[in-house]
């Protein structure tokens, strides 16, 4: 009997001593978090893709606490909702910016584009791109291999096995920026997401001359400036042979998509075009 | 293969496309202009640094354009395109057969006409001969060793030069003896080679503090740290130059390049290119224009055979194979070798099965397989740390790989981006 309350008492002291002690270290050694950090990180979207430019959604939240202003700082995922909790929750000026959305900017498919050699390497985009310019005769193209969709996070860029391009999924992309940093040629491109998903863009980036491009791909962009010169809105610009269409200034008329000699310059979900406003456009 | 055969030349080609940037450092500067007519030997783009160096014509003729083209790696870069009219050469070169063996230039006077002739290293890595024999101030070089082990197989552009320009190496190595001020040479050639060990050991004892060392047989003895290591058993440190080991080292096709410089003011506008493989008609050695296209080089053997899979610029073991024959030989272009088709494929990726053998055949102790998975992850800084720098792609770990990973092409894809850390760094 005598040895059962002896144990519990012993016991019982070893554990309030305990107790004291902890107490006092974490008094000594307190570290005092923001209560506002968990607050921001509570409202983030909590995907960890580091679209925002901070190693996670905590390191994200710690930077928006820290900041006098909201500023430069975005979480593309969340978008304007999602920075505007934000921006109660800490009482600082929301920023509000358009949603983005990923493109594809080449349409070279194998019919387009013929084949000049078979790739044996290692199957990644970046390894390919630093070894030697491509399987085909354009150097700027899309290599294939998907780099882009072995870094989304959203699982909204897919292969095409028809295509060999990448394929965005509009609804799932995040605009986080990840296959932007990931493809080697730079090809995929954040844009102004536009009423229904709507999309006009020059899906092609090759800088070479035009004989070059057209000698190279069917539908590659050869700099001839028939888009710059039908604009209305002084939305397209061309450089180093290559056509880059605003996607703040174009109003989405479609004038330039008419005008195109190697069609590159693609329209995406919209309505199909009734035939009288074609031809008109063709015989100006 | 082509080692019984001499050295053949290449007829002057119709047109040439010679690349500004044929060597390691910055870009040459072009100083002609179209319509331009250039002789055989003038200088068409000047060098544009400090580690760099001048292009000269290999043909003479009318300037025809300056264009980006592709090169070997497929991207285009600037070339200057000169349609050929002639052999018409510059007075300056001393075109006789002569050996002269006396030389008459100073120190300084040879580091100036590697540079002006435009000099480079001819082994594959074309670093800038000048540079090399500039010894930095606080290092002495006492050693100088020749390479002549043929730094690849099937490659025998060496071998050949060793056996037919053997008297004019020699004497190239008395002046790069003077040039970098040192007493003792070493002319390193590999066991295979016993006609080539003769003939020089037979010429070198003219020749006061050469010796020819004879060596054994090994892949990737013709890299410069093992060269080292096997003649004279001093080590490299890690992200060190010979020179912080007292040598210099110089490959036997640009010893022959610094005799002509120096004794003949013959600038490099050609070079031996070795064309082989295993169903080419007439496998040789070539003295090539630089600028001649592949195409021209692969018609002179013969045309390509049926069934051919791959050809690949430089070496079976560190060359990249080539998407077009439309390209130009450049000054590091050592050889073409034709692959047939079912040797020219890959083996399918499998897992790794820890098997070390990428350790254990590394020439520079490095983790292959260590590397490969860092370079997967993106782990830049930890690639670093492992020493990826210190790879010079000789390829042995990819080769070795009972698993057919793709080794050196991750350790070559953490390598560029550990440089670009590193440049960053430096800003």
């Amino acid at each position: 009997m005598n040895t059962v309350v002896i144990t519990i008492l012993s016991l019982s002291l070893i554990g309030a001593l305990a107790a004291v002690i902890l107490y006092l270290v974490a008094q000594k050694f307190k570290v005092y978090e923001d209560p506002r950090i968990d607050q921001v990180e509570e409202v983030l979207p909590g995907a960890n893709c580091g679209g925002c430019g901070y190693p996670g959604c905590r390191g994200f939240a710690e930077a928006c606490v820290k900041a006098d202003e909201l500023g430069d700082l975005f979480c593309p995922v969340g978008g304007n909702a999602c920075m505007g909790s934000v921006a109660i929750t800490l009482g600082k000026d929301a920023v509000v910016k358009d949603p983005e959305v990923a493109v594809v900017r080449c349409n070279g498919t194998p019919e387009h584009r013929f084949r000049t050699n078979h790739y044996d390497g290692a199957t990644t985009c970046t390894i390919a791109h630093n070894l030697y310019a491509g399987d085909t005769g354009c150097e700027f193209g899309c290599l294939g291999m998907g780099d882009c969709v072995d870094v989304c996070d959203f699982d909204a860029i897919h292969m095409n096995p028809e295509t060999l391009l990448p394929e965005v999924i509009d609804d799932l992309c995040t605009a986080c920026g990840a296959c932007v940093r990931a493809c080697p040629k730079d090809i995929i491109e954040l844009r102004k997401k536009n009423k229904k998903d709507r999309k006009i863009f020059v899906s092609c980036v090759s800088t070479a001359k035009g004989a070059i491009t057209k000698k190279a791909c069917d539908v590659g962009c050869i700099g001839c400036k028939a888009c710059f010169k039908v604009c209305p809105h002084d939305a397209i610009v061309v450089e180093n042979f290559l056509a880059y269409i605003d996607p703040v200034k174009c109003k989405l008329c479609r004038k330039c998509v008419v005008v195109c000699p190697t069609n590159s310059i693609l329209e995406i979900n919209f309505p199909v075009r009734k035939l009288k406003v074609v031809t008109e456009l063709e015989e100006k | 293969m082509a080692s019984k055969a001499s050295i053949k030349i290449l007829p002057v080609p119709s047109m040439v496309k010679i690349p500004v940037a044929q060597h390691i450092g910055t870009p040459a500067e072009v100083v002609v202009a179209r319509n331009d007519q250039v002789k055989v030997g003038q200088v068409i783009a000047k060098s544009g640094g400090f580690i760099s160096s001048n292009i000269h014509s290999s043909v003479s003729g009318k300037v025809q354009k300056i264009d980006k083209l592709p090169d070997a790696s497929g991207y285009r870069q600037s070339m200057v395109i000169i349609e050929v009219d002639g052999d018409e050469w510059l007075e300056s070169i001393d075109r006789s057969d002569t050996l002269v063996t006396e030389i008459s230039a100073t120190r300084e006077e040879i580091v100036a006409k590697t540079l002006e002739m435009g000099i480079v290293g001819l082994g594959g890595a074309t670093f800038p001969t000048h540079v090399k024999l500039s010894v930095p101030k606080g290092k002495k070089a006492e050693v100088l060793i020749i390479n002549g082990v043929e730094c690849e197989p099937y490659l025998t552009s060496d071998h050949r030069l060793m056996l037919e320009k053997g008297e004019e190496i020699l004497v190239g190595t008395q002046i790069l003896m003077k040039a970098l001020d040192v007493s003792k040479a070493y002319i390193g050639i590999e066991s295979n080679k016993p006609d080539a060990i003769q003939h020089l050991s037979g010429i070198a004892s003219k020749y006061d503090g050469i010796e020819v060392v004879p060596l054994k047989v090994m892949y990737p003895q013709g890299g410069e740290k093992q060269l080292i290591k096997a003649i004279i058993d001093r080590e490299v440190p890690s992200g060190g130059l010979p020179i912080d080991v007292g040598t210099v080292v110089h490959n036997v096709g640009t010893t022959f390049a610094v005799y002509e410089a120096v004794q003949n003011n013959k600038p490099l506008f050609e070079r031996v290119v070795t064309v082989t493989g295993k169903d080419v008609k007439d496998p040789a050695n070539y003295m090539v224009r630089i600028g001649a296209s592949v195409t021209d080089l692969l018609d002179a053997s013969g045309g390509i055979p049926d069934g051919t899979g791959k050809i690949i610029n430089g070496g079976p073991m560190m060359g990249k194979a080539i998407g077009s024959t439309d390209i130009p030989v450049t000054k590091g272009t050592s050889g073409i070798v034709l692959i047939p088709e079912d040797k020219a494929k890959r083996n399918k990726i499998q897992n790794c099965i820890r098997c070390g053998k990428c350790i254990s055949v590394c020439p520079m102790g490095l983790e292959p397989y260590l590397l490969m998975s860092l370079s997967e992850l993106s782990r830049w800084e930890d690639v670093e740390l492992n020493k990826a720098m210190d790879c010079m792609e000789c390829g042995s770990c990819s080769f070795t790989c009972p698993a057919s990973r793709p080794l050196l092409d991750y350790i070559r894809l953490g390598k560029s981006n550990v440089l670009k850390i590193i440049r960053s760094r430096n800003k």
